[in-house]
């Protein structure tokens, strides 16, 4: 726990994955912040993701 | 075939198709299959019952025009009787935007795609505002259709016969380096063909003042080149549609009630989805309720990899279709990771010239859960009123999966 609680205390650099908002709050209090372009695969449709399962093999 | 080898063929006659403008004609006498009581419409089938407002208006204004109906209530009993042949543009080699209607007597341009021998057709664009492909059907629409033609159509097909063709994909090229999509912007196409055809007007055996007429119509409409590309782009997607295996998107259209989708390997089958309803912009008077679903042949300009998917060369259009330069620049974007290329011949040049976005593989929408994203002219949901603006629309999600299940069912990804 108190290695975690370090990173507090230095100067942080987040890297920040899902809700773009987080990354544009996070750099308005002048924190380094760069948001990844990430999606679940097929978008999170696991409709989608069975049929992509059984066309492609 | 293998996929990626199918892909790869797709994608490479996308690119080296070579179409021209090389004619004009009555549809009865140049559409393949086009008969005296067959309308065609836009999208995929749909019956007169199912149609939205401005299909059927543009139904019954066609009908009003070949003289088979004297007003809007025996058109609509003729339309309903049986009698008249209801098919898409598709299914005849052609594409028109919005409602789509085409009937017999319409004159037409004619593409031919040189490299591979393929022809396609469309009818020739009227305007904005009030005219038949938005639904409008008043004694003023039937009156120039009607002037289109008697007087305008015999001068065009003159022209572009004395031009011996005018290569459009070259002009394609060249517009999209000075700010078309050509979906929904297009001034520069527009304003390069009234320059070239205006040498071969000025040649035709008819009167200063009729040739100054045509001039005027085709010069005095922004729009009038968005028909003659769209027919390119039909004739460039039909060269790249029957490869065994391959996932790339062929067509993509509406009629206003269903959006539908043919991939290069699963022959002439449809998979449709409920169309989406664009926002975007309205002209005085109109808001957001008066829209009809999306509709018309247009997306095969998002289907060849320009219009929507070419946006980000287009900072202008934004102040027609509504959002921000920024949001362009991201749809186009977005569009490569759906799409199997970066087209060797259409460029963006505001992206340091780079391809666009060509050749929608269904495989990476599904992966990716992106679907395409077009720019598209808006019709109001009644019939007889016409274009109420222009927005932005995606294509639903279902007509991938559904593509994808058919593929699987049918055994044609082995």
């Amino acid at each position: 726990m108190k290695r975690v609680n370090d990173i507090f205390g230095k100067e942080l650099k987040v890297l920040n994955i899902g809700l773009e908002q987080f990354c544009e709050d996070l750099k308005d209090q002048n924190v380094t912040a760069v948001q990844m372009d990430w999606r679940p695969p097929a978008g999170g449709d696991s409709e989608a993701a069975d049929l992509l399962a059984a066309l492609l093999g | 075939m293998d996929r990626k080898l199918a892909n790869e063929e797709a994608l490479k006659r996308l690119q080296d198709s070579e179409v021209y403008l090389v004619g004009a004609g009555k549809a009865i006498d140049v559409v393949p299959g086009m008969k005296k009581n067959l309308i065609l419409h836009a999208g995929p089938p749909i019956t007169w019952d199912r149609m939205c407002g401005p299909m059927q208006g543009a139904v019954i204004g066609a009908l009003i025009y070949e003289g088979m109906a004297a007003d809007e209530a025996s058109a609509r009993k003729l339309a309903a009787s049986g009698e008249i042949e209801f098919e898409p543009n598709h299914h005849h080699n052609a594409v028109c935007p919005m409602a789509g209607v085409m009937s017999a007597s319409m004159p037409v341009f004619i593409m031919e795609n040189k490299k591979y021998g393929n022809f396609a057709y469309t009818n020739m664009n009227e305007g904005l505002g009030k005219c038949l492909r938005f639904g409008a059907f008043s004694e003023s629409v039937v009156e120039r259709l009607h002037w289109m033609e008697d007087n305008m159509y015999p001068i065009i097909k003159e022209a572009v016969e004395l031009s011996g063709g005018i290569d459009w994909k070259a002009l394609v090229i060249q517009a999209l380096q000075m700010g078309d999509d050509c979906h929904n912007r297009n001034r520069a196409a527009t304003a390069m063909f009234a320059k070239m055809i205006g040498q071969y007007l000025s040649k035709v055996s008819v009167s200063k003042e009729e040739i100054s007429k045509v001039f005027e119509f085709i010069n005095g409409n922004e729009h009038f080149t968005i028909n003659i590309t769209m027919a390119m782009c039909k004739a460039i997607t039909d060269a790249a549609h029957n490869i065994e295996g391959s996932t790339i998107v062929t067509a993509m259209c509406r009629n206003g009630v269903d959006f539908g989708i043919r991939i290069s390997g699963l022959g002439d089958e449809w998979f449709t989805a409920p169309a989406n309803t664009p926002k975007g912009l309205f002209f005085p008077g109109f808001t957001q309720d008066d829209a009809n679903p999306d509709i018309g042949d247009s997306t095969i300009t998002e289907t060849t990899g320009i219009g929507g998917f070419a946006m980000a060369g287009a900072p202008a259009i934004v102040a027609f279709v509504g959002g921000t330069y920024k949001d362009a620049v991201k749809f186009t974007q977005e569009m490569y990771e759906i799409t199997g290329a970066e087209n060797k011949n259409f460029k963006i040049p505001t992206l340091d010239f780079r391809g666009t976005p060509t050749g929608i593989d269904m495989v990476k929408v599904l992966e990716t859960g992106l679907v395409p994203r077009i720019n598209t002219g808006m019709a109001h949901k009644d019939p007889g009123v016409g274009q109420v603006g222009a927005g932005l629309v995606t294509a639903p999600m279902d007509c991938f999966k559904k593509a994808a299940r058919f593929m699987v069912e049918k055994g044609l990804n082995k």
